[in-house]
Parts: C-alpha cells; structure tokens; sequence
C-alpha cells in the first residue's frame, strides 16, 4: 500500500512544487487528481480551512499548504535536502519562500483583470523580479547555489507559467536583456532532469488558461474563488 | 565569543513582540533599538533592503527578517532550551499551517476595524470573530495552542492579544463574548513572564491607534 498520496492538479504550480519535492527525494506516492471546480469530499474534510489542493497525506496525515509540504517532506525524508542544515542559510531560504509566496499574486492579478488593474499588476509584477534578481538570485546559478532547493522550487512558477501568462496576455515581463540572471535560472531550473520530466504540457496549458482568462474577464465582479 | 544580538523594533508591533517573546522564552540577552518608522535608520535600511520594515533580528551582525521566520531562527540556533516548535515533523506542520492561518488573517481584519467605518466596518467586526472562533475551536480543550507547552502558535497570536482591548473599543464589541476560550487561553499566556513583561499595556495601544487613526483621517 503506497503510504504517500498527493491530492493536486496537473494545471497548478502549487501541486507541482510539490510533485518535484516528491521526485528530487524519490518518495514513491500516490497522485490523485482533483477536478478543481468540483473538489471531492476528502480535500473538504482534510482541507476544511482553505479548502484548497495540494494536500499531502501521509499515512492518514494531511497537510496543507505547498510549502509547509515541502519542509514537512524535508524532515521526514532527509534525503537530497532541499533547504539548508545553517539556520541562518535556513532562514534566509524561508525569506524568499514567502516573498514568492507574498509577491507572486501580482502575476495572477495581471493576468485576471485588464486596463488600470493591469497596469498597477505589471509594475508590481516588474518590482517583485528586480529583487528577485538583486537580492535574491545574485550571482548564483540557482537559488539553493549549485542545487536546486527549496526556493528554487517556490519560484518554479517562473519558468513555464509566467511565460504562458505573458503569451497569453500579450505582456512581456522576464525578459533576458532586463532580468539576464533570472532569465538563466529559467532556462537551468527547466534543464534539471526532474523538473523537465515533470512539468505540465505547455500546449495544454495554454489552452487552459486562454479559457481562465476568458472567463475571468468576461465575469462582471473581480473576484475570484 | 559572546553573541551579538540586536533586536530593531517599534514598540506597538504584534509582529516584533513576537521576537521578543520568543527571545525572553529562550533567555536571550539583547540590544532593543526602537526605529522611528517615519524616519528609518540606515542600520535598518541596509540590514532589510527588499521591505524596509521591522522587526530585523541581527545575530553576529547577520540580519534575519520577518517575524516567524526569526522565531524560528531564534528556535533552531538556541535550542538547548524552551524549544517553541515541536519536534515531530507533522506536529511542526500543524504549528506552521496555524501560524500562517493567523498571520494571513487576524491582521487585515483587525485593521479594518480601526480604519474604516459604518458597514466596512461592520463587516470587518465580523469577520474578525469568525477567524478568532476558528481559531478557539483549534485551540479546543488544550492550556495552549501547542498543547501543554506555549510554543509557535501561541507566540503568533498572543501578541495581538495587546490590541484587542482597542479593537472592542474603536468596534463597540466585546471579544470575550464571543470567545471566552480564546481569552482564558490568551490570560493563561500572560501569567508567563516572557509575554507579560513584553506585551504592552492595551491602553497604551489605544492611544497609539487614536493617534494613527488622527494621522490617517479616520474619524
């Protein structure tokens, strides 16, 4: 009996994090799809205060929230470490966590609404990557130095989801002659065996989100479940 | 080599309170410099370029930033001792989730309280309970949120513990009405010496928001 199980959804970042959490440790585990407009009983029951995928269950332990998923994961399978044993290389690895977690709505916000909103979004979105870049990436070639970790993970979104925001929204944000460094860690973060064998089919996705933004622009309100 | 620890703070924060808890829990002998946030130091400029903001914890010189994210810190460098997160991982989930739970929802409607009027606030007041009720049907039966020991959770909510007096005055609400547990639970936390010694008196916090409020066009 797989004692792992993975509630998630192809289509999510979020869910992915924890996919390649998963794969960098070769924890073998149960994935279980969930169609997002119509959750099953079992994400309300584990998740009754978010309600939201992904949700880990271990034994019959659920977590919520993807990255309090991958620390959990951590801990429990020590194995190829995903953040640093230095507390103090800790905390700074759980600073750019948040940050990502804080910072990215700005993406989504620009990617659901249109005219002012949009704006104000993209220059949030554009402020969000100069750090990144600065202070966060600096001179390394992945977040975690010359492994991938934890916020590399976090930032995964980067790499496939925010270029089909910007095709889609017909926006430019990392580009490489702005963000070089940024711009390269998408390219390695993509070329890393695990992430590349486990990242959504970009065709699929595409047509995915064109049906998200549709509807989110079509919808009189601006708010969102 | 003795430790260099400096706390840079503003004395109302429920953010920095949480620091100074955890670093009274520990025993942790530091330096408190109050910042002027209209008028920031160079020190805390250089030391949290990306959001300028208190509290910055600087052991050795090195800063770490963002409330929890330094509880944590203090957590895991002094660990000889009052440790504030569990050690079996699952548990150390739970803390996190609930940790979390508090910081993405008890600020913002608390705020609104203070800063807005007539139906805004209204509907602030009540979504302010309903977070506090989940939060006191979590806590359950148990003295704390950790169970029998004060640890992550409590440090994470106690600290607001300061503003709710202000809270029910600028909203004409009672907290303890509405959830008594929480209450016996946030007056057990004060019997510890590590929270009454650092969490100012209410009064005080209400004549800090009195002046905001004054500041902000609030009336």
């Amino acid at each position: 009996m797989v004692d792992v199980k993975l509630h998630g959804a192809w289509a999510s970042p979020f869910s992915c994090r924890v996919v390649w959490a998963l794969k960098l440790k070769g924890i073998p585990y149960e994935n279980i799809e969930e169609d997002l407009p119509n959750k099953s009983k079992l994400i309300l029951q584990y998740n009754p205060i978010h309600k939201k995928i992904p949700v880990l269950v271990h034994g019959r332990k659920p977590i919520c929230e993807s990255t309090i998923i991958i620390e959990y994961i951590d801990e429990t399978w020590p194995q190829n470490p995903l953040l640093p044993s230095d507390p103090y290389q800790r905390a700074l690895a759980r600073f750019w966590v948040k940050f990502a977690e804080d910072k990215g709505f700005a993406v989504w916000t620009l990617f659901r609404s249109s005219g002012e909103e949009q704006e104000k979004a993209k220059n949030e979105s554009l402020e969000s990557l100069r750090t990144i870049e600065e202070h966060g990436l600096g001179n390394k070639k992945f977040f975690g130095g010359e492994e991938i970790g934890i916020v590399d993970i976090a930032f995964g979104w980067m790499s496939l989801w925010l270029g089909i925001i910007e095709e889609i929204v017909g926006v430019k944000l990392l580009e490489a002659h702005l963000f070089p460094r940024l711009y390269a860690w998408t390219k390695n973060f993509k070329e890393v065996p695990v992430i590349k064998q486990n990242l959504p089919d970009c065709h699929e996705l595409l047509l995915l989100f064109k049906g998200v933004r549709e509807q989110a622009l079509g919808s009189s309100s601006s708010s969102s479940s | 080599m003795a430790d260099e620890v400096i706390l840079l703070d503003f004395w109302p924060s429920m953010f920095g309170m949480r620091v100074r808890v955890a670093l009274a829990e520990k025993g942790i002998k530091y330096e408190y410099r109050e910042e002027d946030l209209r008028n920031k130091s160079q020190l805390l400029l250089k030391m949290n370029p990306v959001h300028k903001k208190i509290p910055v914890l600087i052991h050795n010189g090195k800063p770490i930033c963002e409330s929890l994210i330094i509880v944590q810190y203090i957590d895991e460098v002094w660990n000889d001792r009052a440790p504030i997160l569990p050690s079996d991982p699952y548990q150390r989930a739970q803390a996190r989730f609930w940790a979390d739970f508090v910081d993405k929802k008890v600020h913002d409607a608390g705020r609104k309280i203070w800063t807005t009027k007539g139906e805004e606030k209204e509907a602030a007041k009540k979504e302010f309970i309903d977070v506090l009720k989940v939060l006191e049907e979590q806590l359950g039966d148990k003295p704390y949120f950790g169970g029998d020991h004060f640890g992550f959770v409590d440090i994470s909510l106690i600290t607001y513990y300061s503003w709710f007096s202000a809270y029910e005055i600028f909203g004409e609400f009672s907290i303890e009405a509405h959830c008594p547990k929480l209450i016996a639970w946030a007056k057990r936390c004060l019997q510890k010496k590590s929270v009454s010694e650092t969490l100012p008196d209410g009064k005080k916090i209400h004549g800090f928001i009195n002046d905001m409020r004054k500041k902000l066009g609030v009336e």
